[in-house]
């Protein structure tokens, strides 16, 4: 069976910088992928490739065998709407109440009516835990671990075929992060989806993925199940899961 | 280590033409998304009222007040030559030539310009303009066309009334101050004003409007570098509008009054 997400080559820099160089990955059908990595080592440049919101240099990216790279705008809007995106900030439009938010999604680019749309938000905030109530507050009035399940709820508001997570832990106290990768399984698990996540947070990688890979100076160093991570006999990867600051992976840091 | 001062302009010269370059592209990407559907209603009436309703108070009192002095340094001048008549006549002309729409563009430039560059920099430093395309909405439908159509539908409006309302302040220190008869005064204006010179004020706040919608758009939808960025985002967007204005209203008139 050919892969739901396919890189080959995909390569991406900024000016002289290279921060993929070479990238190829293949998620299968009803997946969890997850892509660890130090900061800056390119995780959501690969993620913006795929989605489109960035141009890769060169490589192939296909979705159900279709080429996404290059793709015209109404091609690209139908490739699009295969997808949710849960970003590391949230990105909740803050002009927009909660349930607005929820139901951007089908009610611009479905073309839903509004009042269907908004029981379609009430019914995805249960989903992940928030109140009816909730839905009449605006971004700014919700706390952070509130506002990443808000952000939830409107990636999968349209019952996507791909679901990709950004960092979803981040900035999260432990209790409310593990809420988050409960939340984020059963979501993927309820829709049957593909699911592409992108953390430095092992616990949270360890929780939500199938497959995990390792992405080290703009290459895969390392990929397999979840269950070999421990022993990969790969020095980056072993520095990196334990966290230690010695090792073959240098952060570039001045001396004091 | 100092660089030639030819080296230097090169780079500013580059520097300016790319920048003109990247205007442009912006421009017709967002003609070109105008002119298919879908077409966001909501956001378009929400954008007039933010340009035309809420800027009416400070266009309003900028418009009296130009009227009320355009007309008392009229009568300083014109007593010298026994011409006091003509001051309804240069109020009137002045404010639908050039200082309405110039005037109502500048102030309108300053208030709302710098708030769209505002917060459509926001919503591209957080990452809001990237969820818009995961949703499969084109941001410059939902965020560019609404407020340049906003602004080339408003402005118009918005000039015409600081037009009616420059006048009248006009008027009121014509009667009030310089003892006008207030019937001669109406006459004198109504009978004086010609269909082109309000027309040609009307052409320029549509071209305003757009203007100052497209530098608000341009500069927010550019931004980058978090607060920092947004902050000279705004900037930027109100001094590039503000002199795109005064370029625009030389060649407006020129192709309307130049002989």
């Amino acid at each position: 069976m050919s892969p739901k997400i396919s890189l080959r080559g995909v390569a991406k820099s900024f000016g002289p910088k290279h921060v993929l160089r070479g990238i190829d990955l293949d998620v299968a059908k009803g997946e969890s992928m997850v892509v660890i990595g130090g900061s800056g080592t390119g995780k959501s440049v690969l993620l913006k490739c795929i989605l489109g919101l960035m141009r890769p240099e060169a490589g192939s990216i296909k979705v159900d065998d279709q080429e996404t790279v290059g793709l015209a705008d109404s091609g690209r809007s139908q490739v699009m709407r295969k997808f949710g995106m849960l970003f590391q900030g949230g990105a909740l439009f803050d002009s927009l109440r909660v349930w607005e938010n929820v139901a951007f999604g089908p009610i611009q680019s479905d073309g839903m009516k509004p009042a269907e749309a908004r029981e379609v938000a009430i019914a995805k905030l249960g989903n992940v835990g928030l109140a009816p109530e909730i839905g009449e507050l605006f971004p700014a009035e919700l706390s952070g671990g509130m506002q990443k399940r808000v952000a939830l709820a409107r990636a999968i508001a349209r019952e996507p075929e791909i679901i990709f997570f950004d960092e979803p832990t981040t900035g999260l106290d432990p209790i409310m992060a593990d809420v988050i990768n409960d939340l984020i399984v059963k979501c993927v698990s309820d829709l049957g989806a593909t699911a592409v996540s992108i953390t430095h947070d092992m616990a949270s990688a360890r929780k939500i993925g199938h497959r995990i890979a390792m992405l080290h100076e703009g290459k895969l160093i390392w990929q397999g199940p979840v269950a070999d991570i421990d022993h990969s006999g790969d020095a980056h990867v072993d520095q990196f899961i334990h966290g230690r600051a010695e090792g073959p992976i240098q952060m570039q840091v001045r001396k004091l | 280590m100092s660089i030639p001062l030819v080296t230097l302009l090169g780079r500013m010269t580059l520097a300016f033409l790319e920048a003109i370059g990247a205007v442009t592209a912006f421009a017709f990407q967002a003609v070109r998304c105008a002119l298919s559907p879908p077409w966001y209603s909501r956001q378009i009436l929400r954008q007039m009222m933010e340009i035309g309703y809420y800027s009416l108070p400070v266009v309003g009192l900028t418009a009296i007040f130009t009227g009320m002095v355009l007309a008392l340094q009229s009568y300083t001048g014109f007593a010298r030559f026994s011409a006091e008549s003509a001051i309804p006549n240069v109020v009137v002309v002045s404010l639908t030539r050039e200082l309405g729409p110039v005037l109502a563009a500048l102030m309108v430039a300053g208030r709302v310009g710098a708030a769209m560059a505002a917060e459509i920099g926001t919503m591209r430093v957080t990452e809001q303009i990237d969820a818009l395309t995961t949703l499969s909405t084109n941001p410059y439908k939902y965020l560019v066309v609404p407020r340049l159509i906003a602004g080339i539908i408003t402005m118009p409006i918005l000039v015409l009334i600081a037009d009616i309302i420059g006048v009248l302040g006009g008027f009121l220190v014509g009667v009030y101050k310089l003892d006008f008869n207030d019937v001669a005064y109406l006459r004198n204006t109504i009978d004086f004003l010609q269909f082109q010179d309000v027309f040609s004020g009307l052409v320029k706040a549509a071209v305003f409007g757009f203007l100052i919608a497209l530098m608000g758009c341009y500069h927010g939808y550019t931004s980058k570098g978090g607060a920092q960025g947004v902050g000279a985002a705004t900037t930027n967007a109100v001094v590039s509008a503000s002199a795109l204005i005064l370029t625009f209203n030389y060649f407006i008139t020129e192709a309307f009054f130049a002989r």
